[in-house]
């Protein structure tokens, strides 16, 4: 339980995809200028990365790794190098699924997330949690925990930096560096500021 | 070469470096822009790689547009890239395999990037393959550009060296050059871009955008005066 507890608090804080990694960042540029709206996209995000993880880990422990067709008599084969296509084809399906599920039972929730679902298959916040999973040779509970804890964490930051946007559209900023310029120091110095949750061991 | 490099390919090899650069300017793929470049050659590498696919999957995408069907396209641009990225990355791990366990997951996540997914939608679905192929060049090449400014400035101010050689001798080996920390953190890089991106819309004032707020001047007498 202790070894879940540390993977959750390391994946929302320590290694926080947007921040420390830069995963996701075009969208998280891109649609954090109102805290609502980037509050529905970090939602979002959170929910496919918690569905999509969990998924690619069964997929790629049950097909892909080596020797893992040995359950239907085939050995010796190693179809890892196909991991990027399944992972990327994995997450383009479910979020379309979880589209249609949405529509069908939950309209309400389907017209507040609605705009971001497609968005999402293209955010690399996703697809970089997958590869991880793969990279660090997750188990299933471990990528469960990995996969909700770093999509809070998605979330939790481009919600502080839709908030400290909010604030600056009225300072004074020099010409040349308005928009684009400033949310990229905005952005390093959050980035500073999660650095000091690096010292954290539980 | 002119027979080949006509005015609209020239164009679109030359537009993306500065008047159009897709980071800069176009907001797209900035992810690995940002994460690789703490050192020059993994960001040679990773500039390279890109390129390539950009067009490769731009050409190939190109030549088959018209036969799409539109309702599945992004799927059939998303394995057409997704392959390129497959070869790509085994190539890495059978020629440069340090350098591909540094990169890590970032190799797989060209798929994700959206220089290659938006010159894809935005220009190789409506231009024949040839103009498509140069336009995936030109915007590699405009995403290669900052990234070895980015990582020319982490690498040698982080560790005073570049590509490996020393530049600065650090003040642990009796030299003069006290490193600075920060360069090799995340941070840095947000910090460069950021200033990269000021002094290209200072020099090119067209690219600024607009303000939503403007502050309205003190007048005189009202606390102007110190």
């Amino acid at each position: 339980m202790e070894a879940y507890i540390s993977l959750f608090v390391k994946a929302v804080f320590i290694e926080n995809l947007a921040l420390s990694f830069f995963l996701g960042m075009c969208t998280f540029i891109a649609v954090s200028k109102k805290i609502a709206t980037a509050m529905g996209l970090g939602i979002a995000v959170m929910v496919v990365q918690a569905i999509t993880v969990p998924a690619n880990n069964i997929v790629y422990h049950a097909l892909l790794k080596e020797d893992a067709l040995s359950w239907i008599g085939i050995k010796g084969v190693d179809l890892s190098f196909l991991a990027l296509l399944s992972c990327i084809g994995m997450i383009a399906a479910l979020v379309q699924i979880l589209e249609m599920i949405l529509d069908k039972f939950f309209p309400a929730l389907y017209h507040a997330l609605g705009v971001f679902l497609p968005l999402i298959t293209v955010n690399c916040a996703i697809l970089g949690g997958s590869l991880f999973m793969i990279e660090r040779d997750y188990n299933f509970g471990e990528s469960v925990t990995y996969g909700v804890g770093s999509g809070l964490g998605w979330a939790l930051a481009i919600t502080v930096m839709a908030g400290v946007r909010e604030k600056l559209k009225y300072s004074d900023i020099p010409a040349g560096l308005q928009g684009l310029g400033i949310t990229f120091i905005t952005a390093g110095l959050m980035s500073l500021g999660f650095m000091a949750f690096s010292g954290i061991q539980l | 070469m002119s027979a080949i490099l006509n005015d609209e390919t020239k164009k679109v090899l030359t537009a993306p470096l500065v008047n159009d650069n897709p980071i800069t300017l176009q907001v797209l793929g900035i992810c690995s822009a940002l994460a690789v470049t703490s050192q020059m050659s993994t960001s040679l590498i990773m500039a390279l790689a890109l390129t390539l696919v950009t067009a490769f999957s731009s050409a190939a995408i190109s030549a088959i547009r018209n036969h799409i069907p539109s309702s599945i396209r992004i799927i059939v641009q998303m394995t057409i890239i997704a392959s390129l990225v497959i070869v790509v990355d085994q190539l890495l791990k059978a020629f440069a395999y340090d350098v591909s366990k540094q990169l890590s997951v970032f190799v797989g996540l060209i798929i994700t990037n959206c220089i290659v997914m938006g010159r894809a939608e935005g220009y190789a679905m409506k231009n024949p393959p040839l103009e498509s192929f140069m336009d995936g060049i030109g915007n590699g090449l405009g995403y290669s550009l900052i990234l070895i400014i980015v990582a020319f400035f982490r690498e040698t101010l982080g560790s005073g060296k570049l590509l490996g050689i020393e530049v600065f001798k650090l003040t642990k080996d009796g030299g003069w050059y006290d490193p600075n920390g920060l360069m090799l953190l995340p941070p840095s890089a947000f910090f460069i871009i950021g200033l990269i991106i000021w002094s290209v819309r200072q020099w090119k004032p067209a690219q600024a955008e607009k303000v939503e707020f403007k502050i309205m001047s003190i007048a005189h007498g009202e606390g102007g005066h110190h």
